[in-house]
């Protein structure tokens, strides 16, 4: 013991290290009430983990080349010793992490994490979120599937309904007249050098944000301004535990069941009914030849319903950037003078659950062909994916709040 | 909440829900574990399928390996082109030439199961669906796969079948001609029974050739899962022992 005190010692005497571990970990003082919706915060990291270690191993035997990048992620899947489990986790990993990560914005619009003073908090997140987008939407274009080949040129081609300088911009971005052997280069440098760094960096940064204005809870009161005093400190908020090892014993419970879950459909069911692997991926692009029905996977689908949702092309783009951007300015829309959803009035509570059905089901549409019936039900559905928004100060300001009690509840 | 996170659970229900194909598929009952069944799979792909079709992301010796074949069981009976036992399942025929044959090149089979939503019950179907018509190309067609440019290679072992159709009239007043049964016009070598425990075989083999490593993926699976349920409990003990101090 003596021995590792001294080793501890020697570092600290030229790097914070226990004053790194108190702070954000040891001496760190989380509410005691977190529930359920507060494991997805260290599961999104799981899966940050998850995917860099796998991508590594993954990068070591993928060709990113159009001739043989096909060829490459089976032999990844056959040669390769565990490829197969490497590969599955991978794919399994991306739709696991924006479940975590839908799960976990979810949590904030519960119980109003992103109000005063946690805003850039929420706008690092939301930076995160466009970041990880970027990031699976080139991961996607990768095993150069039919459905990678021809998503990526969707995507790419709605660059090109921007006035004047669309056309040039969308043939900038692929490098080429079509999604080619230049495009699949450029978006594996993208997909595991420049996006991974970006993502850490704004993770780190998030974490640091959250550790200087303190975690948010389940009853949306400021632990900080409470009575101070608890066991393990005097001048620490008295509803605050240590994260460690409070929350860190906790959140390895949650980890083993998202792991669970996670391996079952790893292990049993890795293309998830072809909404995790598309039935169409397994055949090699072909530039001559459009799949029947092209769909973004599912976590993109909310925002590709509103853009088929809009008869004008442009007019779709600039409604899919919007249906992103507004989200960036919750903290401001929101005018009530309570944080968690517990106190709110009926008027919040009608309007979220609104919310929730509007994006599952434009989820679901976005996975359909295009009917006249489903567009009208998409637009429907996207109008009042707007109003929760535009109509926040409103009815925010107008809902019967009930009175937040001093102390955190259980 | 829980009512909360049941809403949220329930309103997820369509994302899981499959859309049906139009066609009626029959089921293939395949087992993977059956290695007879995949020799003789084997047996009858290289006969008759390999001809036009490559396995070109699959090697001869894993292939062996996995059926319970020596190396050179594969090589005295499965490969017919002089290769090397490492190789690639490749064929010789020229992508060109057989687009000028077919109207299009016979696509590699590795993959085939899983390019489909039920792959294995839409190829079990599809190559019990050929029937006569002499409309087309090769003199005949598939239910399943309408106008497709394969022509009926098993004939000998199926014979040749009619199809039945029946007209009906739909809502819009537009005659459809609806498909009811097949009638063996020609019977051939083998009973319908016995030709679609071939077909059986068959598919069951392309099943294996799509994902050679399923069968050890599910396994590893339960070990995954026992571990993680006896890390289960030890972890909730640990949370609860340390939480036992927060009031």
């Amino acid at each position: 013991m003596s021995m590792l005190t001294n080793v501890v010692g020697w570092i600290d005497d030229r790097f914070p290290l226990t004053k790194v571990w108190n702070e954000h970990l040891a001496q760190y003082y989380a509410p005691k009430n977190f529930n359920f919706w507060y494991y997805f915060g260290s599961l999104a990291i799981l899966m940050l983990v998850n995917q860099i270690v796998t991508g590594i191993w993954l990068a070591m035997n993928y060709k990113p080349d159009a001739a043989v990048a096909f060829a490459s992620v089976e032999y990844i899947m056959r040669d390769v010793d565990w490829g197969w489990l490497l590969r599955y986790m991978h794919s399994t990993g991306a739709s696991f992490f924006f479940i975590a990560v839908y799960l976990h914005m979810f949590r904030a619009l519960l119980y109003g994490s992103y109000r005063k003073p946690r805003e850039l908090l929420w706008i690092f997140g939301m930076i995160i979120y466009v970041a990880l987008m970027a990031e699976s939407f080139m991961g996607y274009l990768l095993p150069w599937g039919q459905m990678s080949y021809w998503g990526a040129q969707v995507i790419i081609s709605l660059f090109g309904a921007i006035p004047v300088v669309g056309d040039d911009l969308a043939l900038w971005i692929r490098g080429d007249y079509v999604v080619a052997d230049a495009t699949l280069n450029r978006f594996f440098a993208f997909h595991v050098v420049a996006v991974p760094l970006v993502l850490i960096i704004l993770v780190f940064v998030h974490i640091v944000a959250l550790h200087k204005v303190g975690s948010n809870n389940p009853d949306g009161i400021e632990i900080k301004k409470g009575p101070k005093g608890n066991r393990w400190s005097d001048t620490a908020p008295a509803d605050g535990i240590p994260f460690h090892p409070y929350y860190s014993v906790k959140d390895i419970v949650g980890v083993i069941v998202f792991l669970a879950l996670f391996s079952v459909v790893l292990f049993f069911m890795p293309e998830f009914g072809g909404w995790f692997l598309e039935p169409d991926n397994f055949l090699p692009a072909d530039p001559l030849k459009t799949p029947e029905h092209i769909v973004p996977l599912w976590y993109f689908t909310p925002f590709y319903a509103i853009l088929r949702a809009v008869p004008d092309k442009f007019g779709g783009v600039l409604a899919m950037g919007a249906a992103i951007f507004v989200l960036f300015l919750l903290p401001w829309l929101d005018r009530s003078p309570v944080k968690s959803v517990r106190y709110r009035g009926p008027l919040f509570k009608i309007a979220l659950a609104v919310f929730v059905v509007s994006f599952v089901a434009l989820g679901y549409l976005g996975t359909q062909p295009a009917t006249p019936l489903s567009t009208n039900f998409a637009r429907l559905f996207s109008i009042l994916y707007f109003l929760f928004f535009l109509l926040m100060p409103i009815y925010t300001k107008l809902d019967k709040t009930k009175p937040v009690p001093e102390r955190v509840t259980k | 909440m829980k009512k909360l996170i049941l809403g949220v659970l329930l309103a997820a229900v369509p994302l899981a829900a499959m859309s049906s194909s139009a066609v009626h598929l029959d089921s293939a009952n395949i087992d993977l574990s059956d290695q007879a069944s995949l020799q003789r799979g084997a047996k009858y792909y290289f006969n008759y399928c390999a001809g036009c079709h490559s396995l070109k992301y699959m090697r001869y010796n894993r292939m062996g390996r996995d059926l319970g074949l020596t190396d050179q069981q594969v090589m005295d009976n499965l490969m017919f082109a002089g290769k090397k036992i490492g190789s690639n399942i490749t064929i010789a025929m020229d992508p060109a030439q057989s687009t000028a044959w077919f109207g299009v090149a016979p696509p590699d089979l590795t993959l085939m199961v899983r390019t489909k939503k039920q792959g294995i019950d839409w190829l079990y179907s599809y190559l019990r669906s050929f029937y006569v018509d002499p409309s087309r190309p090769w003199g005949v067609n598939n239910i399943v796969f309408p106008d497709v440019g394969m022509p009926h290679v098993l004939w000998e072992q199926q014979g040749f079948q009619t199809a039945v159709f029946r007209e009906e009239t739909d809502e819009y007043g537009i005659k459809r001609k609806i498909f009811e049964r097949f009638d063996l016009e020609t019977p051939g070598e083998l009973t319908p029974p016995e030709y679609d425990g071939m077909i059986g075989d068959l598919v069951n083999f392309l099943a294996y050739t799509a994902e050679p490593m399923k069968l050890e993926r599910q396994q590893l699976g339960i070990y995954v899962l026992l571990f993680l349920a006896v890390f289960f409990v030890l972890a909730y003990l640990l949370k609860k022992e340390y939480w036992k101090d927060v009031h």
